[in-house]
């Protein structure tokens, strides 16, 4: 489980995060605090999909599951389990 | 008892001059946006009162009086004339929706220069072609932001000034860049305002067509006289209330009525600077005592999608009303609206290139759900015959949206465009670029764009845009973009795109080539969907026809393909 923590904390670092002093943790906001809006959810969505080889049905990828990572690990272990 | 009174009695004895007068303006004089929004409200005795009431992540909160903003729109008007930016100079506003967001926007106007607001969500070919397009001299921005500008740079030789809100740390700034932390600097308190006239521009706003690069909308300081009328009769502002514009001043309704136009009237109003949930929102109301909401469909859609729980855990009693903009407001919305908070959200139509409040549902006035309703006083709207841009004499018929030019805060033209500026105008009518009807008691209902423009949550994108960005990929040999309904933003984009050689269409690609628009354009840019096709249809001349694949899309009858290019 630690693995799939770090690969979604990784790419979202990497894919949404602009300024380099900004730090995120396992915990921190992801949609209400502003790092990835609800448009882009798209494509974080399309992420987990592709790497879990999994399929999130559209209401479960809500902003609430999507806001932290932890969040999200829960999720796809739904999926993947 | 509303602003507006009767509906019917101001659209008899109506004349701009109500708001001139109200606003002490006559012909010829001085008319500065910042000066109206700030320095006048506290002459009128209200340097004390509440102006912004602001909130952030981690709920952070921020407050300012009506003195607050003026002293702080001084500050930035003497930093920047220090720096040596003059009266019509473009200066970007390029930050999220932090207090400075709102307080620079007064102190550039306050020196006359122009205002360049910016979505700070914009990827770097997005924030580029607009920079250079204006010519911009200088950029506000904040440290979160600043990697796109320095991305960019080399190719802006106008650009001479990148303004950093929040340099808080040690970090060296590179050429160009300069601190700005508006809470160390001396607060100003004299300070000569640039006597801007009627005709002064003052707002640069950026739209999307189907065809072509962004175009900039020149706003003049005169829109205040419309700006200001309307907020007072549509939105009904009065002293007590509380406002809350839910807009990104990156877009025309945040700078019209998310600051000048309560602002000038002297209202208290909130910003909450966070991403969107149902309850953050609900709370943010609750908090605040909001009286006054002005939202957009695809957030009241939202709302509608979390359902009535969230709603039930909040006392949302302060409401008194409603209204949104951006995109039609469906009836189900309406319906629902009235149900969950007692009273409708009201649609308002208009567009950046209108500048404010054209046709609208006013306080008092029957509410047809779902249409868009009627001529705000003053505005002479019809519909207009697509070919002969005559307007009908019968009801119900459907044809564009047309006005009759003249109203104060009308675009002057497109920033270096006049030629398809002036393509806006038919037969002595300004042509909205949108489709409806009338109906007998002159309520209008919105029928659809009558161009391939996408209204995604309620912005444009072109498609032309969009299609170009993803030629610019590598595996991309051909694009095509349309829009796709969507139940929440009412249209998301779609692209259809064939591969180059040596690349093959897989989900992983597809992700790749989301994000690349992403990080380009924007978020609001990037396909929600790519489909791969073998080809794309096209014309016996080779032009892609983008109207096969909206209708496909939109499950509409596909129409004539007589020109289409044989198959092979």
């Amino acid at each position: 489980m630690e693995e799939i923590k770090d690969v979604i904390l990784q790419y979202v670092i990497d894919e949404y995060l602009e300024d380099d002093d900004d730090e995120i943790t396992y915990d921190t906001p992801l949609i209400s605090g502003g790092y990835v809006d609800s448009f882009s959810m798209v494509s974080l969505k399309m992420f987990l999909e592709n790497k879990f080889k999994i399929k999130l049905p559209d209401d479960k990828a809500t902003p609430e599951a999507f806001d932290s990572v932890n969040n999200i690990v829960a999720l796809v272990k739904e999926f993947t389990d | 008892m509303s602003n507006i009174g009767s509906y019917e009695d101001k659209i008899k004895n109506f004349d701009w001059s109500i708001s001139e007068k109200e606003l002490n303006y006559q012909d010829g004089n001085i008319i500065n946006i910042g000066w109206y929004c700030s320095d006048r409200i506290c002459q009128m005795g209200k340097a004390d009162k509440l102006a912004l009431q602001w909130e952030g992540f981690g709920g952070v909160e921020k407050k300012y009086t009506f003195n607050d903003i003026r002293l702080a729109g001084n500050t930035i008007g003497t930093f920047l004339r220090n720096l040596g930016v003059k009266n019509e100079d473009r200066v970007c506003l390029f930050m999220d929706r932090i207090p400075e967001l709102y307080l620079s926007f007064l102190g550039v106007l306050k020196i006359g220069a122009v205002v360049q607001p910016l979505f700070s969500a914009f990827g770097d070919e997005s924030l580029h072609v607009r920079l250079e397009n204006a010519q911009t001299r200088a950029i506000i921005t904040q440290k979160k932001h600043l990697s796109k500008v320095r991305r960019i740079l080399d190719k802006l030789p106008s650009l001479e000034h990148i303004i950093i809100v929040d340099h808080y740390t040690s970090k060296p700034l590179q050429d160009k860049e300069v601190s700005l932390n508006l809470e160390k600097e001396p607060p100003v308190e004299e300070f000569n305002i640039f006597p801007t006239k009627a005709e002064s521009p003052s707002v640069l706003h950026y739209t999307s067509g189907t065809t072509g690069q962004p175009k900039g909308v020149k706003h003049v300081h005169y829109s205040l006289i419309s700006q200001y009328l309307t907020t007072k009769w549509v939105l009904d502002l009065q002293d007590n209330d509380i406002y809350w514009c839910t807009a990104d001043p990156g877009w025309v309704t945040g700078t019209s009525y998310g600051i000048i136009g309560p602002w000038s009237l002297g209202i208290t109003q909130c910003v909450l600077n966070t991403g969107f949930s149902a309850e953050a929102w609900y709370k943010f109301i609750e908090k605040y005592r909001i009286t006054v909401w002005y939202s957009a469909p695809t957030a009241i859609r939202s709302l509608m999608k979390a359902g009535q729980e969230p709603v039930r855990n909040f006392n949302l009693s302060s409401l008194r009303h409603l209204a949104s903009v951006g995109e039609p407001l469906n009836a189900e919305a309406v319906i629902w609206s009235e149900k969950v908070f007692g009273i409708p959200f009201l649609d308002t139509y208009w567009q950046t290139e209108t500048g404010s409040i054209m046709i609208t549902n006013f306080p008092g006035m029957k509410v047809k759900p779902g249409s868009m309703g009627k001529s705000f006083p003053g505005i002479i709207s019809t519909i207009v015959d697509a070919k002969t841009f005559k307007p009908y004499n019968e009801y119900g018929k459907i044809g564009l949206i047309a006005f009759k030019p003249g109203w104060p805060a009308m675009m002057r033209t497109y920033w270096n465009n006049d030629k398809m500026f002036q393509r806006k105008f038919k037969n002595g009518w300004y042509l909205a670029g949108d489709r409806a009807s009338i109906d007998k008691e002159d309520y209008f209902w919105f029928i659809g764009r009558d161009d391939d423009v996408i209204n995604t949550g309620g912005h444009l994108v072109s498609p032309f845009e969009v299609e170009s960005a993803l030629l610019e990929h590598e595996a991309v040999s051909e694009s095509a973009v349309v829009a796709k309904p969507d139940e929440v933003n009412m249209e998301v984009v779609k692209a259809f795109i064939t591969l180059k050689p040596g690349y093959e269409a897989s989900d992983d690609l597809e992700l790749k080539i989301m994000n690349f628009i992403r990080k380009k354009l924007s978020p609001l840019a990037m396909p929600q969907e790519i489909e791969y096709m073998d080809s794309l249809p096209k014309t016996r001349s080779g032009k892609i026809m983008r109207r096969i694949l909206h209708a496909q899309e939109w499950g509409e009858e596909i129409g004539d393909t007589s020109t289409l290019e044989d198959e092979e």
